[in-house]
């Protein structure tokens, strides 16, 4: 007669090590795992408040300068070294990791205007209202050497802004014309003029290295193009815009951080209409810096506040205040896509986690999976009215809020308005302005 | 042309942007020569003045001075005939001559061809250039676009995009920019230097590359499996000899011994005819051999061994066997070798040999198949002493009698210890091998065991030879009968005492065999079972089906007047008042009624309205909970219904939910089924990527938790959109990445071959200057 006995492979339960988990075999019948979508779905909202709870992005402030915080630069090569110069003409290069400042340049006289680095992190430039653009070394210099700039090049004017090259020994400033020099020489290679307001920022494409993007004060955005020596297009915006910003993942899309609170996002081939308005800001946005995956952008605003937008989203899904924070004038996104720095008036600099509710640090592997677990979960019950409405939820401060809220009414009311007089006028004569279209008002050839 | 059309031609001819910048240039050129001109042109004037104040050379035939070709409009003037131009002069026709008549033609031709058109102004021409210059870098921007689109839709992307491998500078590298400053290090380097220790790469010794040169990889291993090989072998040897050493049966060893003697023999046979010197060697050991023994008599009878032998002798069989043993040795070694006397032997001494040699047969035998053969005398002897053996059985009766026993089976004695040899072998191989082995030829078996006791052995031997005979035949008469049921084999045959070790594999057999046929009998049964089931079922569900159909039928016969009742009750509640209107109205109307009644034959929407609330009256009704276990606390299967009892027993019935909201409503259905509790948490609006609420519901339904899914499909649905590397710098992508060239023009070179900027900020410093 036949026996039928148990047998069990030992390979299926026992664990090799003492440190690997137990084996639990398990039976993934649907019927023995009953109501899935309500199980999910307190999951998502457990998530969702554990997000909010540990949401503390803020780092750490470095405080140093002696004036306001005029521009940032990040190094090309080493994601702890930032630089950044302030409106009393001081450079500073400082260390994150440390969080200490190493170095310190009086390099012009008023203000520093711009900074950037070198593709290769051997040296940056600056320009300030002294009429020169500097060289520097990005090594301080030896022992009992005097700190002094490699070159220096003065100017017949006031240079504004000024960017490097992704991969040549030439760099671009801005002033009252776009000027290309050559590394070595003293004059420009190449100066680029269309109409005479003053340009304000002025930015390399780092994907398409040829192109270049500025903004100028009598509200226009200005396209060149470096290697035929000429300016390629202008739009014109309802206000000014103050400085651009190229996407480092996908060539011919900027954005624009413009004075009427908004920001744009524009195809260069398409200008008359930008594909995305991001507004949430209360005040005029200053600065601009995409995050270096290409998916998101932060913003630095006058209404003292920075906020992250997704590129295809137009509200912001963040915003980062302190109480001490004041109007933000520059921003950046570090190399690692994991921080953001911001300079602001009151001669700070602050560190920001790009994701506010990330654990800093090496994640288990249970870790991980439990992040993206929860990570899918959010996004899968995005939509639902409680889980929505805790991950939206966000404490401002009063000025904000009640800025918030003024701008609604007022928008309310013009948006009724609008809406009255196609109601009493004649069919058809009143046209219909999508909110896209609304702020350009010309793209000149 | 008007300036679309120049703008065309300048789209198509984007490529040639020096030519248009030629003339340009052709310009600045001119009014930088017109500044200078007209100085010159003054000092001429001047110098011709003064030249005239003395009245001579009044008249001077104007001439063009300078040897240029191109000739500036400006510079054209009146001023070398010294005559004023007069509009009348140009006016006059020109007086006919012969040698005006080409110029006149070709003034007409030139009259017939328009004039050219003004050159664009700058503002336009500049514009012209952007819209070029934009359409082109908007080609090489285009590029991009399914890569962009990719990105943008890709489940997952990883950054940074380029795998950047870690670049290892080599140490000579490192160590080429360093060097040894402070007294240590030198100090150590000089140490290097002296012990011929590299420091550059590759960082070898002199030995160690010799030792490199000295033997290749493939013949290192090579050697070191030869030499693995030995070792095994050697192991394999040793424990060979050691499992042989062990072995404590006597015969075995008497029979190895044999052999060894044998093989000596036949080796020294072939020794000697391939090497006689070498044979001759070896006798002279036998003879030494002898000599020893001759000298210690070790094997008389004086041995302290052979004493107790000799007592023993009488009572017990083998010490004599022993005795007798090692006599016939001491005689074997005892035995004089005949070479020295081989000539002897010839010449006649031949006989007396034969006399201390014993039998007369063996002797002739020898010396007519040998002839002379002295190397065969030992073999002879050999077999002159078993003959002897043979000859006097009266000393010697059992033993002969046991060996006549044992040579029964077999002819000749040295097969048979060939055979015991194999037997031993076989044992040993047994002893390792399971009980159950079939493979065991149960005759070896069953010999192995009883090789103890040799009668036993030889008796089992024949008996085993019977049964195998016997086996067989009855298997030919198994296998030729066929039909014979195998389970007869099961029982035990009457007529052979089967030894136990033969019974043994039988018997697994049978039991095998029986298993099988179990097998057999039950897959019939099987195949008989389902019948019966099925029948059974079917016999069972012919009854069930049968009253089951005429239930059905008149259920429906229910639903039918049931359907009939209600659809009655509320058409006539709502015909009521249409009826008495009826009356009153035009036969016209009641027509118009018949007709859309007629039109709408098909669809009664009354009913069905009717039928749709009633259903949905029912499904929200709370359902009776029926807790019956059917087979619990009595018969269960198939066909068998739990008792009516039981069933009261157990069921809960359901509490009467509240009345419907729309119980009285005759034309309303309320849908009773919204939770306000759960609809707070609830989706109201689709939102914006889904485009039916059916892909919403899909995407919320499918759980994506480890609780519903294997571990590999949790990994899958989980798997975020971005990856990062924390402390990894993202860099912009790169054509490279993609797989796009980039360009090989650098920028730079591009702007400084690209002279025109150069040329517009001279012609500013020109302004400059000529506003000066």
């Amino acid at each position: 007669m036949k026996v039928k006995m148990l047998s069990r492979n030992p390979d299926n339960y026992v664990r090799e090590t003492k440190f690997d988990l137990q084996r639990v075999p398990r039976n993934y019948d649907p019927a023995l795992h009953p109501f899935e979508v309500p199980r999910e779905y307190v999951r998502a909202l457990n998530a969702t408040k554990l997000e909010r709870v540990f949401a503390k992005p803020f780092l750490a402030s470095l405080d140093g300068h002696r004036d306001g915080v005029n521009c940032l630069a990040k190094h090309p090569k080493n994601l702890a070294t930032v630089l950044s110069g302030a409106c009393d003409g001081e450079v500073r290069i400082w260390n994150l990791t440390q969080r200490k400042c190493i170095r310190t340049i009086q390099a012009h006289e008023g203000f520093v205007r711009g900074i950037c680095t070198r593709f290769c992190g051997t040296s940056f430039f600056t320009v300030g209202d002294d009429k020169t653009v500097k060289q520097w070394k990005m090594d301080g210099p030896g022992y009992g050497e005097e700190e002094e700039p490699l070159h220096t090049i003065l100017g017949k004017t006031v240079y504004t802004g000024i960017d490097h090259h992704w991969k040549e020994a030439v760099f671009a400033t801005c002033g009252q014309q776009v000027d290309i020099w050559d590394e070595q020489r003293t004059n420009p290679i190449c100066s680029m003029t269309w109409g005479f307001d003053s340009i304000s920022s002025v930015k390399f494409n780092p994907i398409e290295t040829f192109l270049l993007g500025s903004c100028a004060s009598d509200r226009n955005i200005v396209l060149y193009d470096m290697r035929q020596a000429t300016p390629l297009k202008k739009v014109i915006l309802d206000m000014r815009t103050n400085t651009i910003c190229w996407n480092p993942m996908e060539a011919f899309i900027f954005t624009a951080a413009n004075e009427d609170y908004n920001l744009y996002t524009f195809d260069m081939r398409a200008l008359d209409t930008p594909v995305m308005v991001h507004m949430d800001h209360v005040s005029a946005v200053l600065d601009v810096d995409y995050s270096p995956t290409g998916k998101e952008f932060v913003s630095a605003s006058f209404d003292k506040s920075i906020r992250i937008f997704p590129i295809d989203k137009s509200r912001s899904r963040e915003v980062y205040h302190t109480k001490r924070m004041q109007h933000v004038i520059c921003v950046k996104w570090t190399s690692d896509s994991k921080y953001i720095m911001c300079g602001s008036d009151e001669m700070n600099i602050r560190l920001w986690k790009a994701n506010a509710s990330e654990k800093l640090g090496v994640l288990t592997s249970r870790e991980k999976a439990a992040k993206d677990y929860n990570q899918k979960l959010k996004e899968k019950f995005q939509h639902h009215p409680h889980i929505k409405r805790i991950a939206r939820h966000r404490h401002l401060p009063k000025s904000i809020y009640s800025q918030i809220q003024e701008q609604r009414i007022m928008k309310e009311a013009r948006r009724r308005k609008e809406m009255n007089r196609i109601k009493h006028s004649k069919p058809g004569s009143v046209p219909v302005v999508s909110e896209k279209k609304k702020h350009v008002v010309a793209v000149v050839k | 042309m008007s300036a679309n059309q120049v703008v065309e031609s300048l789209l198509a001819l984007s490529q040639q942007e020096e030519l248009v910048d030629l003339p340009k240039d052709y310009l600045l050129s001119e009014s930088e020569d017109e500044g200078d001109g007209d100085g010159e042109r003054k000092h001429q004037k001047l110098l011709e003045a003064i030249s005239s104040l003395d009245g001579k050379n009044r008249r001077k035939s104007a001439e063009r001075s300078e040897a240029s070709l191109k000739v500036s409009e400006f510079n054209v003037s009146s001023e070398g005939s010294g005559e004023k131009l007069v509009l009348a002069d140009l006016l006059e026709p020109v007086k006919t001559s012969s040698s005006l008549a080409t110029v006149k033609k070709q003034l007409n031709r030139v009259k017939s061809k328009k004039t050219v058109e003004l050159p664009l102004n700058k503002e336009e021409i500049e514009r012209i250039h952007r819209e070029v210059a934009f359409n082109k870098t908007s080609q090489v921007l285009s590029k991009w676009d399914p890569i962009v689109l990719k990105n943008r839709q890709a489940e997952q992307l990883v950054f940074p995009l380029e795998k950047e491998e870690p670049v290892i500078a080599p140490i000579e590298h490192v160590l080429s920019s360093w060097k040894a400053r402070t007294p240590l290090e030198q100090e150590i380097f000089n140490l290097l230097h002296k012990n011929k220790q590299p420091v550059t790469d590759p960082l070898l010794t002199p030995v160690e590359k010799a030792s490199l040169h000295a033997m290749s990889l493939e013949e290192a291993k090579m050697r070191r499996a030869e030499l693995q090989r030995a070792r095994a072998l050697q192991s394999y040897y040793e424990a060979k000899a050691r499992r042989e050493k062990k072995i404590k049966s006597k015969k075995y060893h008497k029979l190895v011994k044999k052999g060894k003697a044998k093989k000596a023999l036949k080796e020294f046979e072939q020794l000697r005819k391939a090497n006689p010197a070498a044979a001759l060697e070896e006798l002279e050991k036998i003879e030494k051999a002898r000599m020893m023994e001759r000298m210690s008599l070790k094997h008389q009878n004086s041995g302290k061994w052979a004493k107790s032998k000799a007592i023993m002798a009488k009572y017990d069989l083998e010490a004599r066997q022993a005795m007798q043993e090692q006599l016939a040795k001491n005689k074997e070694l005892t035995q004089k070798l005949q070479v020295a006397s081989e000539s002897e032997e010839e010449e006649g001494g031949a006989e007396e040999v034969e006399e201390l040699l014993v039998p007369d047969a063996v002797n002739e035998v020898q010396m007519n198949v040998n002839g002379p053969n002295p190397w065969m005398l030992r073999s002879c002897t050999s077999d002159t002493k078993e003959a002897a053996a043979e000859e006097d059985p009266e000393q010697l009766p059992e033993p002969v009698a046991h060996e006549v026993s044992e040579s029964e089976g077999e002819e000749r004695p040295e097969a048979e210890d060939d055979t015991l040899l194999r037997e031993f072998e076989e044992r040993r191989s047994l002893r390792k091998r399971s009980e159950l082995n079939q493979d065991a030829e149960p005759a070896g078996s069953q010999e192995t065991k009883d090789s103890s006791s040799q009668e036993v052995l030889s008796e089992l031997r024949a008996l085993s030879q019977k049964l195998k005979e016997n086996h067989q035949s009855r298997k030919q008469k198994a296998s030729s009968e066929g039909t014979v049921p195998q389970v007869q084999r099961e029982e035990p045959a009457p007529e052979e005492e089967e030894s136990l070790l033969l019974e043994r594999p039988e018997r697994v057999q049978t039991s095998l065999e029986e298993l099988e046929e179990l097998g057999k009998e039950d897959c019939f049964q099987n195949k008989g079972l389902p019948r019966h089931v099925l029948e059974g079922q079917q016999s069972e569900k012919t009854p069930n089906n049968w009253p089951d159909a005429p239930k059905e039928k008149k259920k429906e016969q229910m639903i039918d007047l049931q359907n009939l009742l209600t659809t009655q009750s509320p058409s006539m509640r709502s015909l009521a008042v249409p009826t008495t209107i009826e009356e009153l109205e035009d036969e016209e109307e009641r027509d118009q009624r018949q007709m859309i009644k007629e039109a709408f034959a098909g669809d009664d929407v009354i009913r069905d309205f009717l039928k749709e609330k009633r259903e949905a009256a029912e499904a929200s009704k709370p359902k009776d909970v029926d807790l019956t276990l059917p087979g619990w606390g009595e018969w269960g299967g198939v066909g068998l219904k739990p008792s009516a009892k039981k069933r009261r027993r157990f069921l809960i019935k359901a509490p009467e939910g509240p009345p419907r909201k729309d119980k009285n409503l005759p034309n309303v259905i309320i849908n009773e089924k919204r939770n306000i509790h759960a609809a707070a948490h609830q989706v109201r609006v689709l939102p914006y990527p889904f485009t039916h609420h059916r892909q919403f519901e899909r995407t919320i339904q499918t759980p994506i938790g480890f609780t519903w899914n294997t571990q590999r499909a949790f990994q899958k649905l989980t798997t975020p959109k971005v990856i990062t590397k924390p402390g990894h710098i993202i860099k912009p992508i790169k054509a490279e990445d993609v797989g796009y060239r980039s360009s090989s023009r650098s920028d730079i070179s591009v702007i400084q071959r690209n002279p025109k900027r150069v040329t517009t900020r001279h012609k500013k410093q020109l302004k400059k200057n000529s506003a000066d």
